[in-house]
């Protein structure tokens, strides 16, 4: 009987991992290989050299557009909080019925294919749609360009990535122990000062996890940037379309996906020893 | 003179479940009052309606003469437990004990030195720069008696703090706030559901049941002279014996099971109903009956021995009765024996409701 026990106790059950099986050949097949294919080219398209990398890494315009993607990545990532965190402070302090509701709307977009939400931007703010003729309305006229800048990007990458944001947020908010309010009251705080010294600091891992998630989306962002924005504001991984596709330069678009791919695995990194990435998805 | 603390005729309603009837009492300044009641009896209602954190349906709460009624928490100044302690976990103990001072404009040099010397008066010395997480449940605790005192607030008010804590630190604790209470004078409502914290830490213990207050009094007429079976039964180990009075003026009742009896003589009258109150620790064992007590025999049923007193449980007739004794005097008993118990007259304590 003890034998038995101590045995079981022993050896690791290797069952479980057997379920994984599946999923890991899928990803070793369709994107560990394909991904090492790509870091292989980095290197050696069109010749084995680093040259590639020199490349992006000094070129003006190559900085100017990483530049341009995190900047587009920050003020997405901004935007998504001050839009966020009030609405999930709004679903914390409404009727359950009311959170529900919002939290439905909220995830309704969310379970909508980004592209449909992209081409849906484009009908809106094209010269033909809705908000053009709603500012000529209004006397705005000419209406200035809306769609194909960077504000239209901007926007609908907003729209796209504020559920995570708003999840994010809400799901720290709702963990928060009411007798930690109310023993701030009893304490003397009230108003705003409430939310500064306690509120917003014990929602402050719900405000990283989202920034991060969000950020780390975006800079990597294709369709809605390439579809909505300036042709002129490109993001990374809209260059690196262009040089594949009209360019047949594997070797620079590998190089910069690598780029990518570090930066975006070092503010992981950088996330995971401060909060520890378990946190990241709530 | 009004009391420091008045509450008055304080019903409170949860749709149509009443929590709290008609609930009234005052407390003089510098009281350490608890509050003691079985889980669900109104205490905490009580508490928040102190704290403003509830309203009630209807009463009034003054402190010094001042009713409260239209003050939001955040105004009242009033310190409170909780049972969880509640401490931010964002900040460090000082900048806990810090928090209320600041709330009320102290810069941070002055108010840390307060908050400093607070954390030395409940025994943390350098234990300022720890976060929450960093102190056991027992420092905790004491952080957030700190900050509930730092700010000198009107009242103090603990709900159940010590509930999460083991039994030896509970007992440390108990001694710890009662030695606070008394170096700084402050006027505490003190809330648990042990009665043996109420006993050993209050100047009055105020037993609720149901939402409404059994009996207000020190913690040794709540013992000896319940005012109803509730908190006779609430309040300490019980022999509840139903009786009838047959002369009060000359002390005498007779219950069914035990015949005549010789009581206490107090306010009950003659043919009234009542129950009959005999602490446990008031029962002698022997083996033949006993000059000038009242004597019964008891079928022992159950003897257990904690060393240096042993509880034994029977029966008179179809009548439980429980003694408590010194270990020494149960090493002759077994179960299953007929034994012979007795107690003085004086012991009898006459409940009348
Ligand atoms: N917000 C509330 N809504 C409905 N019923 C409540 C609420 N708060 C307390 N009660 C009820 O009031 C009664 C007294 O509760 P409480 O004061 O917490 O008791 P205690 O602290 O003595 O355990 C309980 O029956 C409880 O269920
Ligand atoms: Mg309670």
């Amino acid at each position: 009987m003890g034998a038995t026990i101590s045995r079981l106790a022993d050896k690791p059950n290797l069952w479980p991992w057997l379920l994984l099986t599946p999923l890991a050949l899928y990803l070793a097949v369709f994107f560990a290989v394909p991904l090492f294919d790509v870091a292989v080219m980095s290197f050696t398209e069109p010749s084995l050299s680093f040259a590639n990398y020199e490349r992006v890494l000094t070129g003006k315009l190559y900085q100017q557009v990483f530049m341009n993607t995190f900047m587009t990545a920050g003020l997405v990532t901004l935007s998504c909080l001050l839009v966020g965190y009030p609405l999930a402070y709004l679903m914390n302090h409404v009727t359950r019925r009311t959170a529900m509701l919002i939290l439905l709307l909220v995830t309704m977009s969310f379970w909508t294919s980004f592209l449909v939400r992209t081409y849906a931007w484009m009908v809106l703010l094209g010269n033909n749609g809705p908000v053009v003729a709603f500012l000529a309305a209004i006397g705005v006229d000419p209406a200035p360009q809306l769609l194909f800048t960077r504000f239209s990007s901007t926007l609908a990458m907003v729209h796209i990535l504020a559920p995570y944001m708003i999840m994010n947020i809400y799901t720290v908010m709702q963990k928060i122990d009411p007798v930690l309010i109310r023993s701030a009251e009893s304490l003397g705080a009230r108003g705003w000062s409430l939310f500064r010294h306690v509120y917003l600091p014990l929602t402050a891992p719900g405000i990283a996890n989202g920034c991060v998630l969000v950020f780390v989306i975006c800079i990597g962002f294709y369709v809605t940037p390439v579809l909505l924005g300036s042709p002129r504001e490109q993001m990374v991984a809209g260059l690196i379309g262009t040089q594949i596709e009209e360019f047949l330069a594997f070797g620079m678009g590998s190089a910069m996906a690598i780029i990518l791919l570090v930066i975006t695995l070092a503010i992981l990194a950088v996330y995971h020893r401060r909060f520890g990435l378990d946190k990241l998805w709530g | 003179m009004n009391s420091y603390l008045e509450i008055k005729n304080i019903t409170k309603r949860f749709g149509d479940f009443t929590a709290l009837h008609e609930v009234s009492l005052a407390v003089e300044k510098g009281e350490f009052v608890t509050f003691l009641g079985p889980s669900g009896s109104g205490k905490t209602t009580t508490l928040m309606i102190i704290a403003g954190f509830e309203k009630a349906t209807s009463g009034d709460v003054l402190v010094q003469g001042q009713s409260l009624s239209g003050l939001a928490p955040y105004q009242r100044n009033i310190g409170i437990v909780f049972q969880n302690y509640a401490l931010f976990p964002h900040k460090t103990a000082a900048d806990n004990v810090y928090f209320p001072l600041q709330m009320r404009g102290y810069g941070r040099g002055e108010g840390l030195e307060k908050a400093a010397e607070m954390l030395d008066l409940v025994g943390l010395k350098g234990f300022g720069d720890r976060y929450p997480k960093e102190l056991s449940g027992g420092q905790q605790q004491r952080v957030a008696l700190a900050r509930a005192l730092v700010f000198e607030p009107s009242l103090l008010l603990l709900d159940e703090p010590l509930g999460a804590l083991d039994k030896n630190l509970r007992e440390q604790m108990q001694i710890e706030i009662k030695r606070i209470q008394r170096r700084l004078g402050v006027t505490t409502v003190f809330v648990t559901h042990d009665q043996s914290e109420a006993m050993s830490m209050s100047d009055r213990i105020v037993v609720f049941e149901q939402g409404r207050i059994q009996q207000a009094a020190s913690p040794l007429d709540v013992y000896h002279r319940p005012k109803t079976r509730f908190v006779a039964g609430f309040v300490g180990e019980s022999n509840l014996i139903p009786a009838r009075i047959t002369d009060a003026a000359a002390g005498k009742a007779d219950s069914p099971v035990l015949g005549n009896c010789e009581v206490k003589a107090n306010g009950a009258a003659d043919g009234q109903d009542v129950t009959l109150l005999i602490r446990p620790e008031h029962i002698r064992l022997s083996r033949e009956p006993v000059d000038g007590r009242k004597n019964a025999r008891m079928q022992v049923d159950t003897i257990v021995n904690y060393g240096d007193n042993a509880l034994v449980m029977g029966r008179v007739g179809d009548l439980n009765m429980r003694a408590r004794v010194l270990g020494r005097d149960v090493i002759i008993l077994e179960e299953g024996d007929e034994c012979c118990i007795s107690w003085l007259p004086e012991s009898v304590f006459v409940i009348e409701q």
